[in-house]
């Protein structure tokens, strides 16, 4: 019998020779990430009794969630996590660099056969180049640092193959929701999921990591796409590492296949207040909005702005409209700035910030008043999520962001084009 | 021996409503969180929970955010255990890491209305709800040496002191 991705990495990862799903086995990491939370970290760390970090060469620090610090208990925060990576001697992004997961990609931290682990929900994104990556908490990270490992349970795995070509406009945020809708908050409770099909084989490295960042919102450990040219292509631009990509065995088992068909995709939003209240756009169209984000580590890269830009063809924002775009890295930035994007989406009125997670956790840059409607590019729709618990949070691409700007409105981009 | 009063919620109580966003990056001792618990879902619940009272949930309870203070807050305010349909993954790992009992019991979830009166045997593995007993299976050593320690951080502390 074959075994699954998952299987192969972690057997690999933990020394044995083949593992088994429910099997706990104990794991070296290639990476741990932590970013605003490293100093809670380095607390919990300086609990155990330790004075140095094990592998700091393994570790990676990167602030993004509340930058530049918006109160003096958030800057002593930032402020207390600079001293404790110097003294410590770990790699550091600091302020401005960007979104976690962009930065790790983009450095080419990782990397096809590597297995990561970061203090955030959303480390599944690695899977877009082929690695193992899975969230964990603030005492596992610290349990990290101290021993340079941490158990893990073998998943099981589902298969989800997506197939058939996007219509125009329809993204891979649309294909992901749509999937979210269908398998439900915890349709992957657990799992590791394999992306596969002519269509994840077609995507570029930015539409995977769409669709990686948002298998957490099914309750994913971790998602894969099978490396290839465009993975290796990409890296070999940002990294002289050379890799050792780890593939499912053809006759592997799955605990599922699940199979999708999205030639007829219409653009997807998911509604307040759970990712799978997931709804085809002719559903809520015409729904009033106050507040447009395009950004986060989800739909905040290059691609993303080029779409909202090409979405919005010069029309400015909606009057009583605050549009937020908050590009995931400076290189994303700098590149917007170049193609002059930057400058279009400031002429229509919009506010563009600088890179980080912007409002999209509720602390700063953009948070909502009670009975305000925003649509954002982000992941998580939970009551409270960008600020007040009577707000509501509508998430879609960046296209039907672009749209609702525009209008004012949920609207469907393809009847702006 | 666990013994409190039920609070009930339903399927997917995520993080954000356990421990909002806008407390996360905050530095806070977990006496303070323990103020916020479940600040966004149910006021009432900082104010009233007493020390072994039980959180009673339905499916994927935890899911969201990996942040920790979903389960310290609760440990914090003195929540006996979280008994749920069940839970999501890094919420689960949180939770023992963190000295919080968590069981999935779907029969004893549908049966247990909020307030009603909860005893929890861990010793032997029963929930006992209004004289039924809702066995549960052992929790693995692993698991249990953490718990016993009070969770992941006393539990190495303790094991690395012993290997020097």
């Amino acid at each position: 019998m074959g075994k699954t991705f998952a299987e192969k990495i972690l057997a690999q990862k933990a020394g044995l020779a083949a593992v088994e799903p429910g099997q706990i086995v104990t794991v070296k990491p290639d990476l741990g990430m932590s970013h605003d939370n490293t100093a809670a970290i380095a607390k919990l760390f300086a609990k155990i009794g330790r004075k140095r970090v094990r592998e700091p060469e393994k570790l990676v620090v990167i602030l993004d969630h509340v930058v530049p610090a918006a109160s003096v208990d958030y800057a002593q925060n930032h402020r207390e996590i600079r001293e404790f990576v110097r003294e410590q001697g770990i790699r550091f992004y600091d302020v401005g660099r960007g979104v976690c997961h962009q930065v790790v990609v983009e450095e080419g931290l990782v990397g096809p056969g590597d297995l990561a682990l970061g203090a955030d929900s959303h480390t599944p994104t690695y899977g877009a180049v082929g690695a193992f990556s899975a969230g964990i908490g603030r005492s596992e990270m610290a349990a990290v640092w101290a021993t340079g490992e941490l158990w893990l349970k073998v998943p099981t795995t589902l298969r989800i193959e997506l197939d058939g070509a996007l219509p125009e406009l329809v993204t891979p945020k649309d294909v992901i929701l749509h999937v979210i809708g269908r398998l439900g908050a915890d349709g992957a409770l657990y799992r590791s999921v394999e992306f596969a099909g002519p269509l994840a084989g077609r995507m570029t490295v930015s539409d995977r990591m769409v669709i990686a960042n948002m298998a957490a919102e099914m309750g994913a450990k971790n998602a894969f796409f099978a490396p290839d040219e465009t993975t290796l292509s990409y890296l070999s631009a940002r990294t002289d590492r050379t890799f050792a990509p780890v593939f499912p065995d053809p006759d592997a088992h799955y605990e599922g296949t699940v199979r999708f068909e999205v030639g007829e995709l219409e653009p997807q939003v998911a509604c307040p207040p759970d990712v799978d209240h997931v709804v085809p756009i002719s559903e809520i169209a015409g729904k009033r909005v106050d507040q447009v984000v395009v950004g986060t580590c989800t739909n905040g890269r290059i691609e993303d702005l080029r779409l909202a830009a090409e979405v919005m063809a010069g029309r400015p924002v909606a009057d009583g409209v605050r549009m937020l775009i908050v590009p995931a890295s400076r290189e994303v930035w700098l590149r917007a700035a170049e193609e002059g994007l930057l400058a279009l989406f400031a002429e229509a009125g919009a506010l563009v910030l600088n890179p980080g997670c912007g409002p999209c956790l509720g602390a700063h840059e953009g948070v909502l008043a009670a009975g305000e409607v925003c649509l954002a590019t982000s992941n998580r729709n939970f009551r409270g999520r960008m600020g007040s618990p009577d707000a509501e949070l509508y998430l879609g691409s960046p296209a039907v962001a672009a749209a609702a700007a525009a209008t004012g409105k949920i609207t469907d981009p393809r009847q702006l084009i | 021996m666990i013994v409190g009063r039920a609070w009930k919620y339903g399927d997917n109580v995520n993080t954000d409503v356990i421990f909002p966003g806008r407390y996360t990056y905050a530095r806070m001792e977990p006496e303070e969180m323990a103020k916020h618990a479940l600040e966004d879902l149910d006021p009432s619940f900082a104010r009233e929970v007493k020390p072994g009272d039980v959180i009673v949930a339905g499916r994927n309870f935890g899911c969201g955010s990996s942040r920790e203070q979903a389960a310290t807050c609760l440990a914090a305010a003195g929540v006996g255990a979280v008994v749920a349909k069940g839970f999501a993954r890094i919420f689960f790992r949180n939770a023992i890491n963190s000295g919080l009992l968590v069981l999935e019991i779907p029969d004893a979830v549908d049966a247990i209305q909020s307030g009603d009166r909860v005893e929890i045997d861990t010793e032997n593995g029963v929930l006992i709800h209004e004289g039924k007993r809702h066995p549960f299976p052992p929790l693995p050593d692993g698991v249990r040496e953490i718990l016993a320690a009070g969770g992941l951080i006393p539990y190495l502390r303790d094991r690395l002191a012993k290997e020097g």
